[in-house]
């Protein structure tokens, strides 16, 4: 049976108004400014697609939005195996799993922009604890003040230590949920642990292994914070990511025209990307 | 060829889960273990399907030792309660997996997959997934994975427990047929007795985690060596009472009669006498010298058969009669009993006629 009824609109209606002041109206801004020239005074010229075809073509973007890849590339390539590893070692049951749960949620407890002082003063040559020891003990020359590879391996280093508790704990999560009658009928087959693992358990960690690794690709991407702290970019430019190169255009430089299209196309690339591995991961459950 | 097991044993923190158990297990018939839940069948399996440790003891397949053989290299396959499949494999790629990881070609792995899922019927299924699947064509999936692959044993625990009744009868009849002439060991557990009789073969019993007895199973059921032999080997319950035999004469709270048969050897003393609900009848009949009045307390109904239960003396009675009876709930009743059809056993349990 079919009721016709407009009812539901008043029960969506608050929730349109909250996505609409904290969403669309903001969005809707950059769009405005995306399209025209300001000086100021609330004076606005119509621009047209300029910024777009200016921010497409320029070199600076496209080399911030290789750094960003390869950094997200990077974290990806190394937070998600580590995690599984290390959610299949920890324990399933007993005294060990609470302490084992705290201690990987702690890093992700601490604020980004503390996480990004600490590895700060932690990678110092002359002062932080790892900087010096690298230095002055192993006598490895290691600066991520002047050397752009000390800057990345600091820079992966942090984000693998601050967000690969997220891929263990939600791997864990589909690990515990395989009953044990599985792992029972694998060693009757005469399954290896490899087998174990490809056929059994990747499988049931799938779903939360795509939103682990959606989740870490839209934070990765988007990731301000900690690099700005840690590095501010440098040296030189060699760290400087796409949200950070755009903080420079829109505040430092004030061109807020160019730095609206980049949000935007920034947010494209994102949603594309997001929207791509989504639909990629997802499709075999469809058929 | 055989599994034995000699005296295995299984301990968890200090208690002891399966006392010093001694089994040869022989191919060619079902061997069942019958017991009531927690009687130790699925711990008795698993401990010889090497899933659980053995606290002591040795476990023989063909004569080969395979205690410290683990449980991926003893060929063995194993079918659940409940239905276990790789869900995320289609029924083709379920049955096929043993034979995979055993490394067998391609064109002999689906020769062997195509002959299970016929046996099984599950032809026209073979490329859907385990949640597409009934109840029963899922346990028939698990199964046919136990049949296509070549196992020295195969251990099917409770099979047919969680399948609805008709599926039950239709697959238990099938059961012997698919295990004929595979050269397994096969190791059937169940708590119901009726399964037990139907599959035939050898039967152990199963009571607090040692076996009760062990042979064959309708020699069990017709010669109980003791009162928990009988009372686990019986559904409904075995009726018992204690005896007193003195003379000729066997006496039952103000009741008796001339013993005969076994009973009539005895030495006087004390007794327990165990009747099946079968034999205790609401009408009289050949040989029925004993009638006893009781109260009828439960009824029940089932379709051919009717059953009474009723309180005699201190005890209480069931009686089982094919056709329907007219029984009156809180009524005297007179049900009969043929004392040669009775087991006496002993004050510590033991049979004697």
């Amino acid at each position: 049976m079919k009721t016709e009824n407009q009812k539901a609109w008043f029960f969506v209606a608050p929730v349109l108004l909250l996505v609409a002041f904290n969403a669309i109206i903001p969005m809707m801004t950059v769009v405005n400014y995306s399209v025209q020239e300001t000086f100021g005074d609330n004076l606005f010229f119509w621009e047209g697609l300029t910024w777009f075809e200016q921010i497409l073509r320029s070199e600076r973007f496209h080399a911030a939005l290789g750094r960003q890849f390869f950094f997200t590339f990077m974290i990806l390539i190394i937070e998600v195996p580590l995690g599984i590893a290390i959610a299949l070692a920890m324990p399933r049951q007993g005294f060990w799993v609470p302490v084992c749960l705290v201690l990987m949620a702690l890093p992700m407890l601490i604020p980004w922009n503390v996480v990004g002082a600490m590895w700060n003063i932690f990678a110092l040559p002359d002062i932080g604890l790892l900087g010096y020891f690298l230095n002055h003990v192993l006598g490895i020359n290691y600066d991520m003040t002047q050397d752009p590879v000390a800057a990345w391996i600091t820079i992966i280093g942090m984000d693998v230590w601050h967000w690969t508790s997220l891929v263990v704990l939600l791997a864990y999560a589909g690990l515990v949920s395989i009953p044990d009658a599985y792992y029972q009928a694998a060693k009757i087959d005469g399954a290896s642990n490899w087998s174990v693992f490809r056929y059994i358990q990747l499988p049931k960690m799938k779903n939360v292994l795509t939103i682990a690794i959606l989740l870490r690709f839209m934070d990765s991407f988007n990731i301000y914070t900690e690099p700005f702290v840690l590095t501010g970019g440098g040296p030189g430019n060699s760290t400087t990511l796409l949200s950070i190169d755009l903080v420079k255009i829109a505040l430092g430089q004030f061109d807020l025209g160019p730095a609206a299209a980049m949000s935007l196309i920034y947010f494209a690339i994102t949603l594309f990307v997001s929207w791509l591995f989504y639909t990629l991961m997802t499709k075999d459950d469809l058929n | 060829m055989a599994l034995e097991i000699n005296n295995i044993t299984k301990v968890v923190q200090g208690v002891t889960h399966i006392k010093p158990t001694t089994l040869t297990l022989r191919k060619g018939h079902f061997n069942v273990l019958l017991g009531e839940t927690g009687a130790g069948k699925t711990s008795l399996i698993k401990m010889m399907a090497g899933l659980d440790p053995i606290a002591s003891g040795q476990i023989l397949m063909e004569g080969e030792d395979v205690t410290a053989l683990s449980t991926q290299k003893r060929k063995i396959s194993l079918v659940h309660q409940f239905f276990v499949n790789y869900p995320h494999m289609t029924v083709f790629e379920n049955i096929a997996s043993p034979l995979k990881v055993a490394g067998m070609a391609k064109s002999e792995i689906a020769d062997r997959v195509a002959e299970a899922a016929d046996i099984l019927q599950l032809g026209p299924m073979l490329q859907r997934r385990p949640h597409e699947l009934s109840g029963g064509q899922q346990q028939r999936c698990a199964l046919a994975r136990a049949i296509a692959k070549e196992s020295r044993a195969v251990f099917l625990d409770e099979p047919l427990a969680n399948l609805d009744y008709k599926l039950r009868e239709e697959l238990r009849e099938q059961l012997p047929e698919l295990f004929a002439g595979r050269g397994a060991v096969v190791v059937y557990a169940t708590s119901e007795p009726e399964e037990a009789l139907l599959l035939g073969g050898e039967t152990a019993l199963m009571v607090d985690g040692s076996v009760a007895q062990f042979g064959t199973t309708a020699d069990i059921y017709r010669a109980p060596a003791s009162l928990t032999a009988a009372s686990v080997f019986s559904d409904p319950p075995i009726n018992h009472a204690p005896v007193t035999k003195r003379g000729d004469a066997m006496h039952l709270g103000n009741l008796s009669w001339t013993a005969s048969g076994d009973a009539a050897g005895l030495t006087d003393g004390d007794y327990v006498m165990a009747v099946r609900p079968h034999h205790v009848l609401p009408h009289t009949h050949d040989g029925a010298d004993v009638s006893l009045t009781g109260r009828i307390g439960v009824t029940e109904l089932s379709g051919s058969e009717s059953s009474a239960h009723f309180s005699f003396g201190d005890n209480s009675w069931v009686s089982l009669a094919h056709g329907t009876h007219p029984y009156r709930i809180g009524e005297d009743h007179d049900f009969f009993l043929d004392p040669t059809t009775c087991f006496y056993f002993a004050p510590d349990g033991a049979r004697v006629g």
